[in-house]
């Protein structure tokens, strides 16, 4: 079946074929089927891919399969090829495992949508570039898989493009990522340069030989790359279009900007490791912005009022751990957690999803409240979601995020301030979610009186999805136990023929007692976390409004989210429009067209003067004959 | 046949006019059905050529070499090879895309306006094709003339202005160029004692450096005048504004290519070593092209502007990557010409349509269109993608070939036009977002029709020229490569040549003795 790998991302292209050019025609039950249908059975594909993988011995799980040359020019010759390893696999199956759930709550969820065709054809589309994108052999189709998730993404978050605000924020998203995608180009530009290849395995192979440890040649590609995985993941100072996307419906926000497409970046920054392991500096920054974000995103998420906007700061804020793992040299930790993540988040976002619906489309927590009743599904699959990413222990995002804090901490690239700042964020994490859970689903109703009576469950095709994401956000975590709690690490060993050195087992064995040391404060702190929340929304909820007032200032700043995109039309947009209009008004009008304009009038002026001399008299060309004989005259006897 | 072909297709068009002439105007059908498969048929010819072109042989191919005015040294030679196939190719099919397209946009003179297109085709086809210098110039000149009277009769309410403006700026360019072609006229002769303006045989003389300069800049002030290069640009703007549909998509899916043409066939190998000189002045002067052509089309309030300057940005980056001077810019270079004919062409093909059923071009005229038309607004959309360059699509092949190879001769221009990139975005999807979503609101919209089978027919075969050369460029990479090669090996070697002798005679060499030894050398080695 490896052989025929390219069927996984092509099945979904061709759901997206037939959705989009015959999607009205063959109606609306086929077209979901077939929209889901394409995607199941790439997930079934990849399934397989896997299995026919671990029937390997773990050194020679790798293939590459080639398909056609792409773009040849010169000594620049590209493929179109993709790479079967233990990462792209990983890659794989999450992409199409909760693609497809996501598929399947969309027909529920986008039912009524008068777009349900073009919805499912895009949905397809971002699911066959997603697929491109992990799946590719060489850095070009990385590329192109990396503007196609893209282009689905601005097609989607403005999938209800009547609403002023989705129009932005599409538009928002994609330029903002697209500042990002230049340093991704000249990163590989200068890859092309230095190797004469983009093909992952000369690169990487070449790497340490050709290019010397910490220089400026590698710390500059690793840097440019890095700027591209800023802004499609999210990273300070690119995040800003994020919380817009969530104007995109509620299973895109779980598909695309929670489970895959912002997690891109960093597959792509474990994905060239070995590049990033020759520049220690450009690892420092990789950490160091993903620590800085992390903590940043979840003070936001701390007072926001928006559900939706909550867990898109949270999900900046976890892009951020995933980022300060592969920072510090943990890359199989950051695709841990980008897994466990997947499930947790995409289902947080479903199960936003089914409040919405419930609803009648309320995003405002202020409006929520006693939902437990009503939903009880969704409830119990949410409090899944919330005790996941909370890292309560043994729960899925336990793991992986108490595995980076360790990382943070333990690893030659880390420290103890990187350790501290995911050790805070994780209580604000922990409280931020309990806030919003408890917002939503307990307490007092705040419902509005005219919407009470409409509020139901969400049917079957949306519980059915969140259910399956709640096992795996319970259960998923479990492949990748460490050493210190008797677990097998199954996940790490799985990528360790990917980075090579594998679980890191010398260091376990010497500081287990400061491991468990680690993972017990981490958990209190987010048992803290947890209670704050329940203290100021449950049992007293006087008290945040009480804080609010007190600390005016501060309270601002946060749900304003710090004035950056205040910051951002004020210092850029703003002069950049006056300066374009400037060009246009001064430089094409005024100046070169003025000159155009103006020796053309000079022309016709001079003209006009000089045909007055042509009088018609013959008297006045009697006269200029006589002036014109005397100055001849005069010139020969004056000489 | 092969001899034959390039004549057959350069002037069967010109035919087709003069059959058009007998043809009594009340038959309006009647001519443009005449108009059009004359052009369709011209297209297939032109297709023979693609399938019989030897993408082995760097040279020209399917040459004819008459002479034509003996005593004077002219002939009429005609060759092809992979830097002009493909811009037959697009002028071809672009004519008769355009030529379909005006089915019912044009309602009056319709003879007239079917003459001067055809006309039109074979003054285009004939620049790219031509080998020898006065012909050149004759195909250059007498294009102009139907431009003309396109823009000045079916032109929109400041015709007059805009065709007058064209024409003098461009015809202010090419008569510089008509002194140089003069001069090196002469200067062949003193070389070789031959009078010819056969540009193969010309190419082979070394021009001193002197004159180089005067000769490279009367050329390039041609060329740049018809690319448009910063600052000349200011004539593209109001000639696209107030022209017929047609003739924007023929401007700039054709015309502008002449001038980044023209510094490669003429420019470049006639006069190497001033071409390298002005490396960073043309690369600077491309730079501010794409930047400043894209911040203006940002801010435009008729799409057809926006597209106009749009091309300024565009073409900016064809200069960018013909003067950086390696194959994989310079076949970038190439590739971008036929990429920006097929989605400029394309994107005034969709504002012609929709003017045609609004009579406006504003942008704050329309919104939410998206809902009324939804076909127009996903033609559109796949269009605009491939304007952007994104992968998948033609755009993105030519520009990251540009930048690739921008980037190994100079890093600093690569990191400058890139940034187009994102400016492209901005001003495309800002567009896009004014007319097609938000609220339909206004009711002149709510009336609007979508796309009828004709303009599908006009749209689909460049939609999937976009996915061709953005999935499989190959065939054309791979034809275009040994031309390329040999036109920078060939300059390369001129340009050491010309150094290491010292030809510095600044006053053209009227004067000199043959440099028989140093012709030789060059013939010998590189033709």
């Amino acid at each position: 079946m490896i052989d025929y790998c390219w069927l996984v991302p092509f099945l979904p292209l061709l759901g997206f074929l037939l959705n989009g050019l015959l999607g009205k025609k063959i109606g609306k039950k086929l077209a979901g089927w077939v929209g889901c249908g394409s995607v199941f059975f790439s997930f079934l594909v990849a399934l397989k891919i896997f299995s026919e993988l671990l029937s390997y011995p773990a050194s020679e799980r790798f293939f590459q399969k080639t398909l056609f040359t792409w773009v040849v020019s010169g000594n620049f010759n590209i493929n179109i090829g993709f790479q079967i390893d233990p990462l792209s696999t990983v890659m794989m199956l999450v992409v199409s495992g909760v693609g497809f759930v996501i598929h399947l709550y969309s027909v529920g969820y986008m039912g009524k949508d008068p777009g349900y065709f073009r919805y499912f054809s895009f949905l397809n589309l971002f699911v066959f570039s997603m697929l491109t994108l992990v799946m590719a052999d060489n850095f070009l189709l990385l590329y192109l898989g990396w503007e196609g998730v893209g282009l689905c993404s601005y097609l989607l978050i403005g999938f209800w493009y009547e609403k002023r605000s989705a129009a932005d924020a599409g538009k928002k998203a994609f330029i903002t990522t697209r500042i990002g995608d230049l340093g991704f180009a000249l990163g590989i530009i200068l890859l092309f340069w230095t190797f004469g290849n983009l093909n992952y395995t000369q690169v990487f192979s070449q790497a340490p030989s050709v290019l010397s440890h910490g220089g400026a040649l590698i710390t500059a590609i690793t840097l440019l790359l890095f700027l591209g995985a800023v802004g499609k993941s999210a990273q300070i100072p690119l995040y800003v279009w994020l919380p817009d996307a969530m104007e995109g419906p509620s299973p895109v926000s779980a598909l695309i900007h929670a489970a895959t497409m912002v997690t891109a970046g960093v597959y792509v920054v474990a994905r060239c490791h070995v590049l990033y392991e020759l520049a220690p500096l450009s690892m420092g920054i990789v950490a160091v912005i993903g620590a800085a974000t992390a903590i940043y995103a979840a003070s936001i998420a701390l007072v926001q009022n928006d559900i939706k906007r909550i867990l898109a700061y949270s999900t900046i804020s976890q892009l951020g751990y995933m980022f300060l793992a592969c920072g510090v040299g943990a890359f199989a930790c950051g695709i841990f957690h980008l897994f466990t993540h997947a499930f947790f988040k995409a289902l947080l976002f479903l199960g936003a999803g089914a409040v919405m619906h419930a609803l009648s489309g309320e995003l405002d927590l202020r409006k929520m409240g006693d939902l437990k009743k009503y939903l009880p599904v969704t409830f119990w699959c949410f409090l899944a979601g919330v005790l996941a990413i909370s890292g309560i222990p043994f729960f899925s995002g336990f793991f992986s995020k108490d595995e980076i804090l360790w990382k943070a901490f333990s690893s030659p690239h880390g420290g103890f301030l990187l350790w501290l700042i995911g050790f805070i964020t994780a209580g604000m994490t922990a409280f931020y979610m309990f806030r919003l859970f408890c917002s939503i689903f307990l307490g007092k109703s705040r419902v509005e009186e005219e919407v009470k009576p409409h509020i139901h469950e969400a049917p079957k095709s949306m519980t059915i999805p969140m259910i399956v994401l709640a096992i795996l956000s319970v259960i998923g975590g479990w492949i990748g136990i460490p050493h210190v709690l008797g677990g097998k690490e199954h996940f790490g060993k799985f990528l360790s023929v990917v980075f090579e050195k594998g679980p890191e087992t010398h260091g376990i064995i010497h500081s287990a007692k400061a491991e468990s040391l680690l993972m017990i404060l981490s958990v209190l702190v987010v048992l803290i976390g947890i209670a704050v929340a329940y203290l100021f929304y449950i049992s007293r909820p006087q008290l945040p409004k009480n804080l609010a007032e007190k600390y005016k200032g501060p309270y601002k700043v946060l749900l304003n989210k710090y004035y950056v995109d205040e910051f951002y039309n004020k210092a850029i947009v703003g002069p950049f429009i006056n300066l374009a209009l400037w060009f246009w008004k001064f430089i094409d009008v005024a100046i070169i067209d003025g000159f155009a304009n103006g020796s053309a009038y000079i022309l016709g002026w001079i003209s006009g003067v000089a045909r007055k001399v042509q009088t018609g008299y013959v008297r006045n060309y009697a006269l200029s004959l006589l002036l014109g004989a005397v100055v001849i005259l005069a010139y020969f006897v004056l000489r | 046949m092969d001899q034959n072909i390039l004549t057959i297709i350069t002037f069967l068009p010109l035919a087709g006019a003069f059959i058009l002439l007998f043809i009594n105007r009340v038959f309006a059908n009647t001519i443009k059905a005449v108009a059009f498969l004359v052009s369709l048929l011209n297209f297939l010819l032109s297709l023979y050529i693609y399938f019989n072109f030897n993408s082995k042989i760097s040279g020209m191919q399917f040459e004819i070499n008459l002479p034509w005015i003996e005593s004077l040294g002219i002939s009429y030679h005609l060759g092809i090879d992979g830097i002009s196939l493909f811009l037959v190719l697009l002028t071809t099919f672009l004519t008769s895309i355009a030529i379909l397209s005006s089915w019912t946009a044009i309602k009056e003179k319709i003879k007239g306006y079917m003459v001067s297109m055809l006309f039109l085709e074979t003054g285009m086809i004939g620049v790219f094709v031509s080998l020898d210098l006065v012909l050149f110039y004759f195909f250059w000149e007498a294009m102009l003339v139907p431009m003309y009277f396109l823009i000045g009769i079916w032109g929109g309410p400041r015709k007059i202005y805009a065709t007058i403006k064209f024409v003098l700026f461009t015809m202010f360019g090419s008569l510089l160029m008509l002194v140089a072609i003069l001069v090196l006229y002469f200067i062949n002769y003193n070389n070789t004692g031959f009078y010819t303006f056969d540009l193969l045989q010309i190419l082979k003389t070394p021009v001193p450096l002197g004159a180089q300069f005067w000769l490279f800049l009367a050329f390039a002030l041609a060329f740049a005048i018809k690319v448009p290069l910063f600052p000349f640009h200011t004539w593209l703007p109001d000639a696209h504004v107030e022209a017929p549909t047609a003739g924007s998509v023929l401007l700039a899916g054709v015309l502008l290519k002449m001038g980044t043409y023209g510094f490669l066939r003429f420019c470049l190998p006639l006069f190497p070593n001033t071409f390298y000189d002005f490396v960073p002045l043309f690369s600077i002067l491309a730079i501010i092209g794409i930047i400043y052509g894209a911040m203006v089309a940002m801010i435009q309030k008729d799409v057809k502007s926006l597209v106009a300057y749009s091309s300024v940005s565009h073409l900016g980056f064809v200069m960018l990557g013909i003067f950086a001077l390696n194959v994989q810019s310079v076949e970038g270079g190439i590739l971008q010409m036929v990429n920006h004919g097929l989605s400029t062409g394309a994107l005034f093909l969709l504002v012609g349509m929709i003017y045609e059923r609004r009579h406006t071009r504003m942008i704050s005229d329309f919104g939410g269109l998206a809902k009324q038309i939804p076909k127009f607004s996903a033609f559109f959309m796949i269009v605009l993608l491939s304007s952007i360059g994104l992968p998948g699509t033609n755009g993105f092949v030519g520009e990251f070939l540009i930048i690739l190879g921008t980037f190994k001769s100079n890093i600093l221009y690569a990191v400058l036009g890139i940034t187009g990139v994102v400016l492209a975005a901005i001003y495309m999807l800002w567009m896009y977002q004014r007319m097609m979503f938000g609220k339909l609101d206004k009711p002149e919209n709510k009336k609007l029709l979508d796309l009828n089978l004709r303009e599908k027919v006009v749209l689909v075969p460049i939609i999937l020229l976009i996915f061709w050369i953005g999935i499989y460029p190959k065939p054309f990479l791979s034809r275009m490569e040994p031309s390329v090669e040999l036109v920078l090996k060939q300059a390369k070697a001129k340009y050491e040549l010309t150094n290491k002798n010292k030809i510095l005679d600044e006053k053209f060499c009227i004067q000199n003795k043959p440099h028989k030894k140093i012709i030789d050398e060059i013939y010998i080695k590189d033709f």
